[in-house]
């Protein structure tokens, strides 16, 4: 691990008010429709290895009532730290299942979404939800129907999580207990809630 | 030919400017100033800081007068504003031991370290009304003690001492919930049902303490003390690394202590009712007591029958903002909803009129 | 400790510039972290901690806020209480947001980004860029059975809604209908048995597989609760007694529209009464569109009887 350097403090939104409220908008518009690219200009930067769209998503959502887990990458930059420490205030937690917002830039290597916090039955909306980097989607792959899809909807992620179908399903059967993902590519947002159920055969 | 009602924009504007006509009144009397309410109007100013969670004299009298008087009006406008303020942090619990006692009352012995201190209160003037004071009559000066005593011993802390009354709760440690920020869940721990009784309505948890008095869940109480006075407010600075006094505020503290057999869970002790409000609130203090130990019936192991044990029922309908503002939503237009029933209050009735005719 | 106050001159320097449509940053983000969550689970009640707004809960406080938190400066937005835009509340929160927000405000519907209701839903079908936002007084579509929300957020969890059919069934049995006209219960995606809020029944099949996103604010109760667009919302009912919705025998007395809701209006003490349309935008956009009822005349402007 390295010492935190300037880069730490840069990056914020400009104009917060307005900034978020877009990102938001955006996000918003991604979990309602899932599976859609949503397109969304980054309005933030962050330390690398952590993009500037996904510090957008951050800084509209993250704050300190909010607490919020890295995969391994993240974490091991302390900039990253403290960027989320100055930038959003959040507290930082070790365990997947104590996380309201979790952070992943490498997909291949995060935990399953079972260890993340899946609400309980009285309160499902206690969840964790998954901020996943995206090199690609493509509106190929996997389908998916529910909620917030007219007939059904195309979409894989690369790189990709792994056992994702499998994955997929054992949180779709949990509902309404489950997490949500937020896949965040350059400039765009895909939402897949856990109300979305994937077509299978 | 119909013409639709409009125009209600203006309407509500007439409306707002004959409001700020009446608030002002006879304009050929001075207009009262927030000195005047604040000084002399001093409960009332004292109840809306209480139940408006906001502790600044100025806007509360400010509020009074901006809604003529109607106290409930008030604490609506001192929280509307309170919830737009920024948050620095939290303060240290207050210390009322050491607080500069005005008035300290207790029930329970005729004598005890500090005595009793009658101070300005009520009780025991014969409520006569007094014709002088439609004038500004002359006053003799209060006759004070030289000098307010400070650290009188609470009457808790000396039964504790022998054991009698269980002890306070121990610090955990864990940050205090706030209903403010966090919606309320039930069951709720003592500190959120403390605050909700703190800002809950005065009219209301007088009747609730009344009922347990007439048996609706008896709780066999003694004011062990009322004390009213100012104490300091200390918040932790993290940049000096120690924590400043950053004022000082008016309290008035209620300990009951209510007579406990025991329970599988507990051997026989008294047990603590707790009150507190901003200001001089005496009524205020003694029936959220009075309601606090009721909510514990839980927690002490006693049949759970009334309603003021009830904590979902008690908490859930003591906010006066809320309950007003639900209350006063029936006068908005409904008549979407009551054409519906309308049409079926009416098929129905013909139903019922087609059926009898068929049977004759 | 008796340091008088400051004057009322050096209170109104107290008061704070408010924030773009009045809340704070943090309680947006809050309303917003709600709204995501309501939004992935159909139908499913979130408590937020919603905030003392400067007008009375039950006024639309829960509308608001979720208005509020959505709201931004490329918005157009449209308030409207038992279907018009000129009644007093919509006035008032229109004038709000017009306020805090310098926002666009129209009453035409097809021009709205953001239609914040109550009680209605327009008549015109939404569009997919359209958000409509319910102010919602009681959340929960058991309270009527079951005063507890202990008890009522078991039920939901376990998805034991006996209680609800049986009241549902024993309406038929004593009436031979469904005695419930308004706030008509519905089943969200298959799941949650949700309150649409008092919408009249009539409005309940507009609710299904909308294009629009649906959200609901209840700010005195603190939820937020959300129905994405193009999800199944059935109203509940019975093989025996299907759903149905009130019908008028007459049509609008100003614009000669069927199939919409109506409003009757009493004209005098002798039983003398018309129904108009209760979506006033509806209704005008027909009769500029050349529509005439029975009572329209030929004189249609706008006149004011404040
Ligand atoms: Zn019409």
């Amino acid at each position: 691990m390295t010492a935190v350097t300037s880069a730490a403090f840069d990056g914020g939104f400009r104009q917060p008010v307005f900034d978020a409220q877009t990102t938001f908008r955006a996000i918003m518009d991604a979990l309602a429709r899932p599976g859609r690219r949503v397109i969304c200009r980054p309005l933030a930067t962050a330390p690398a290895p952590m993009s500037p769209l996904m510090a957008a998503v951050a800084l509209t959502l993250v704050d300190p009532e909010t607490p919020v887990w890295l995969d391994g990458a993240l974490a091991a930059s302390a900039d990253v730290r403290g960027w989320f420490a100055f930038q959003t205030g959040a507290p930082m937690v070790d365990q997947p299942a104590d996380a309201a917002f979790a952070f992943v830039v490498d997909p291949a290597r995060m935990p399953p979404l079972s260890a993340f916090a899946q609400g309980t039955p009285e309160y499902p909306d206690r969840s964790t939800t998954l901020v996943v980097s995206a090199e690609s989607v493509e509106d190929t792959g996997a389908v998916f129907t529910g909620p917030g899809i007219e007939t059904s909807v195309l979409f894989d992620t690369r790189p990709a999580i792994p056992a994702f179908a499998e994955q997929w399903q054992a949180n779709r059967a949990l509902f309404p207990r489950g997490v949500d993902l937020l896949f965040v590519a350059a400039d765009a947002i895909v939402g897949l809630p856990r109300s979305s159920r994937l077509r299978t055969g | 030919m119909y013409v639709a009602v409009k125009g209600g924009e203006r309407a509500i504007e007439n409306a707002h400017r004959l409001l700020a006509d009446e608030r002002r009144g006879d304009r050929t009397l001075p207009s009262i100033t927030l000195e005047q309410i604040a000084g002399q109007l001093s409960l009332a100013v004292d109840r809306v800081m209480a139940e408006g969670s906001l502790f600044d004299r100025d806007l509360a009298a400010l509020a009074v007068k901006q809604a003529r008087g109607d106290l409930i009006e008030a604490i609506f406008l001192i929280r509307a504003y309170r919830t737009t303020l920024p948050r620095f942090g939290a303060t240290h619990p207050i210390e009322t031991a050491a607080m500069r006692v005005r008035r300290r009352i207790s029930a329970t012995f005729k004598d005890l370290p500090g005595g009793q201190l009658l101070g300005p209160t009520f009780d025991y003037t014969h409520r006569l009304l007094d014709p002088d004071l439609a004038g500004d009559p002359d006053l003799p000066a209060p006759a004070l003690r030289p000098e307010l005593p400070t650290a009188m011993p609470r009457v808790t802390d000396l039964l504790g001492n022998e054991g009698l009354i269980e002890a306070d709760p121990a610090e955990t440690g864990e940050p205090v919930g706030d209903l403010t920020r966090e919606p309320l869940s039930f069951p709720a721990d003592r500190d959120l049902r403390l605050q909700g009784l703190a800002r809950g309505d005065e009219g209301y948890l007088l009747a609730l303490a009344y009922s347990t008095q007439r048996g609706y869940g008896r709780t066999h109480p003694f004011v062990g003390e009322i004390r009213m006075g100012e104490v300091e407010v200390e918040i932790d600075v993290p940049e000096l690394g120690f924590s400043v006094v950053i004022g000082r505020i008016t309290v008035t503290e209620c300990q009951m202590v209510n007579q406990f057999k025991g329970s599988a869970k507990a051997p026989p002790a008294f047990t603590r009712g707790y009150g507190l409000a901003f200001g001089h609130q005496e009524r205020k203090a003694m029936s959220m007591a009075l309601v606090d130990r009721s909510l514990r019936a839980g927690e002490l192991g006693e049949d759970r029958t009334a309603p003021a044990q009830d904590e979902e029922f008690v908490l859930s309908h003591c906010d006066n903002v809320q309950s007003t503002g639900f209350v006063e939503h029936l006068k908005l237009p409904h008549y979407v909803d009551f054409q519906a029933e309308l049409d079926l209050v009416r098929r129905m009735r013909t139903e019922v009129a087609e059926k009898r005719e068929a049977a004759e | 400790m008796n340091a008088l106050p400051p004057t009322a001159a050096t209170v109104a320097h107290d008061t704070p510039a408010y924030n773009f449509a009045y809340l704070d940053e943090q309680t947006k983000r809050m309303i917003r972290r709600a709204i995501l969550k309501g939004i992935a689970i159909p139908g499913y009640q979130v408590p937020f901690a919603s905030r003392e707004m400067p007008m009375p809960y039950g006024w639309g406080t829960g509308g608001v806020q979720v208005t509020a938190a959505v709201l931004g400066p490329d918005d157009v937005l449209k308030v409207i209480d038992q279907g018009a835009d000129d009644t007093t509340n919509a006035v008032a929160i229109r004038g709000f947001f017009r306020k805090t927000a310098g926002v666009r405000t129209t009453t035409h519907t097809a021009e709205a980004t953001v239609i914040q209701t109550r009680h209605r839903i327009p008549e015109a079908p939404l569009a997919e860029h359209q958000i409509l936002v319910y102010q919602v007084p009681i959340p929960e579509p058991l309270r009527f059975l079951e005063p507890r929300e202990t008890e009522t957020r078991t039920m939901h969890a376990l998805e034991e809604y006996g209680l609800m059919h049986v009241k549902l069934y024993e309406d038929i049995a004593r009436h031979g209908h469904i005695a419930t006209t308004y706030a008509y219960p519905v089943k969200v995606d298959g799941r949650y048995i949700m309150d649409p809020s008092p919408t009249p029944k009539f409005d309940n099949p507009k609710m299904h597989r909308s294009k629009a996103l649906q959200l609901f604010g209840a700010g005195r109760e603190k939820r937020i609760y959300a129905i994405p667009p193009h999800t199944d919302v059935v109203s509940l009912d019975f093989e025996d007694h299907p759903f149905k919705v009130q019908t008028f025998a007459q049509p609008c007395a100003l614009c000669a529209a069927e199939g919409v809701y109506l409003d009757e209006v009493l004209l005098d003490d002798k039983g003398g009464r018309m129904f108009v349309c209760s979506d006033t935008d509806n209704c005008e956009e027909r009769r500029a569109a050349g529509h005439r009822g029975a009572l329209a005349g030929d004189d249609i402007s706008r006149k004011d009887r404040s």
